[in-house]
């Protein structure tokens, strides 16, 4: 074992807990045990922190706070939000980028429609939004899915530009995004999860326009929570670590942004290594990049060795064995693949030293697989 | 045709494999590496635009594993 700490660079799997969000996880634990469906002064102690939380949480979006629904998690919120709109139009049809995320697409294979679209995306891997819109005017559509950047290459996706034919909704799944860039304006439907934006982990959040017609699809009542006992004092500390992460992103964002630029450019320089996604319209704090030759686990086992903690795409990393689908939905190269998250708090020098760990790894696996 | 029979090699030993092979065939002539590797039908593309090489297809090898033919350009 290495007794230099591990640099971790997988923000976009969680970040760690937001100092923020600490303080007032601690304090609610305290404060909102009761159930706030209840009269109590307890129960009342309850309600006025999760009406905090949706108020702090409406704010960060861009919503009302009765636009707002607390869920277990991010897959929850997907799941919910999406087939809450299906529901609700009648046509289980959904149309969707082909790099949406595996939450996505397991709400849109769980009921089966002849009507199902996957639009496929440019090399890197952005939607063409004219294709997006002509396959929601297909009979049967009941929404659109697509994501506000893309969890494996941080491309952005041009959702404002997706002016959809009448009556079919618009479902964002922006769990990559919120904390790091300005959210798109045009959705009908948005789901978040705190545990990527330094909030704790088991909040996700659902976030449903006014106008827009949705019915919970799962049992129980058509409010946007999730039904069960609320996790008051979770979904405030997560309100409290987006208000935090909202108030620093424009400084942490320009600051992630140079850095990833740097490690785009180390990436390049390697021999027969293709970085991957848009180099400019991405999100500030994630890159990824195949190398030819390279096992994804034997890149992730040699990062750690040198003391990077990185996520892989790559198949021989993955718990289906299958390799990525955004990747391979891009065409691009699918082993060999590192995804780098940076933290709001990782240094430049961590980053010096994380491109020439990456050069030094390639160049022992390759030299031990004889290419 | 060169054939190279990767069927039990796990993702990237398929492309290594194809790269190591890829001198013994003539300018224009055709190379197969037969996978079962699911990453390797992603790959086998990929790596031939990385290479500039022309990706001809995928078929079926007799025992029905998957072929992917590759032409040598370069």
């Amino acid at each position: 074992m290495s007794s230099t700490p591990e640099v971790y660079l997988d923000s976009a799997s969680a970040q760690r807990l937001h100092p923020a969000a600490r303080e007032t996880l601690l304090a609610a634990l305290d404060r909102g045990y009761a159930d706030p469906r209840r009269l109590h002064g307890a129960g009342r102690d309850a309600r006025l922190l999760l009406d905090n939380a949706r108020a702090v949480v409406a704010e960060c979006l861009g919503a009302r706070p009765d636009e707002i629904g607390f869920t277990g998690s991010g897959t929850d919120a997907v799941h919910r939000g999406l087939l809450g709109l299906t529901a609700a139009t009648g046509r289980d049809g959904i149309v969707h980028s082909a790099v949406e995320h595996s939450s996505v697409l397991h709400a849109v294979q769980w009921r089966g429609s002849p009507a199902h679209a996957s639009v496929p995306v440019d090399a890197a891997g952005r939607i063409d939004p004219a294709a997006v819109i002509e396959a929601a005017k297909g009979p049967g559509v009941g929404a659109v899915a697509v994501q506000a950047a893309n969890q494996e290459v941080g491309t952005l996706q041009p959702v404002d530009e997706l002016d959809l034919p009448g009556g079919v909704p618009l479902f964002v799944d922006a769990a990559a995004a919120i904390g790091h860039v300005a959210l798109p304006d045009r959705w009908d439907a948005l789901a978040g999860s705190a545990h990527k934006w330094g909030g704790p982990p088991g909040v996700g959040v659902l976030a449903v326009r006014r106008p827009t017609r949705w019915t919970t699809p799962f049992p129980g009542d058509d409010g946007l929570d999730q039904p069960g006992f609320p996790n008051v004092p979770a979904a405030l500390a997560a309100a409290a670590a987006l208000q935090a992460v909202i108030g620093e992103r424009v400084e942490v964002a320009a600051r992630q942004f140079a850095q990833v630029a740097r490690i785009r450019s180390a990436a390049a320089e390697l021999p027969d290594t293709e970085v991957v996604g848009d180099p400019d319209a991405r999100l500030p704090h994630l890159v990824t990049f195949s190398c030819l030759y390279v096992g994804g686990d034997e890149i992730v086992t040699a990062l750690a060795a040198r003391g990077f903690g990185i996520a892989s795409g790559s198949a021989c990393t993955a718990s289906t064995l299958e390799p990525s689908h955004v990747l391979a939905a891009m065409g691009a190269l699918t082993h060999g693949n590192v995804r780098v998250s940076l933290t709001p708090d990782t240094t430049d020098d961590e980053v010096e030293a994380f491109c020439a760990a990456l050069a030094d790894s390639v160049h022992d696996i390759r030299e031990r697989a004889g290419v | 045709m060169v054939e190279l029979d990767c069927r039990d090699q796990p993702c990237p030993r398929p492309i290594i494999e194809l790269a190591k092979a890829l001198p013994s065939v003539e300018v224009g002539g055709l190379l197969a590496v037969v996978a079962r590797d699911p990453a390797a039908r992603h790959d086998v593309p990929a790596w031939c635009r990385l290479r500039e090489q022309e990706y001809v297809g995928e078929e079926l090898a007799d025992d029905g594993v998957p072929r992917y033919v590759v032409r040598r350009l370069s």
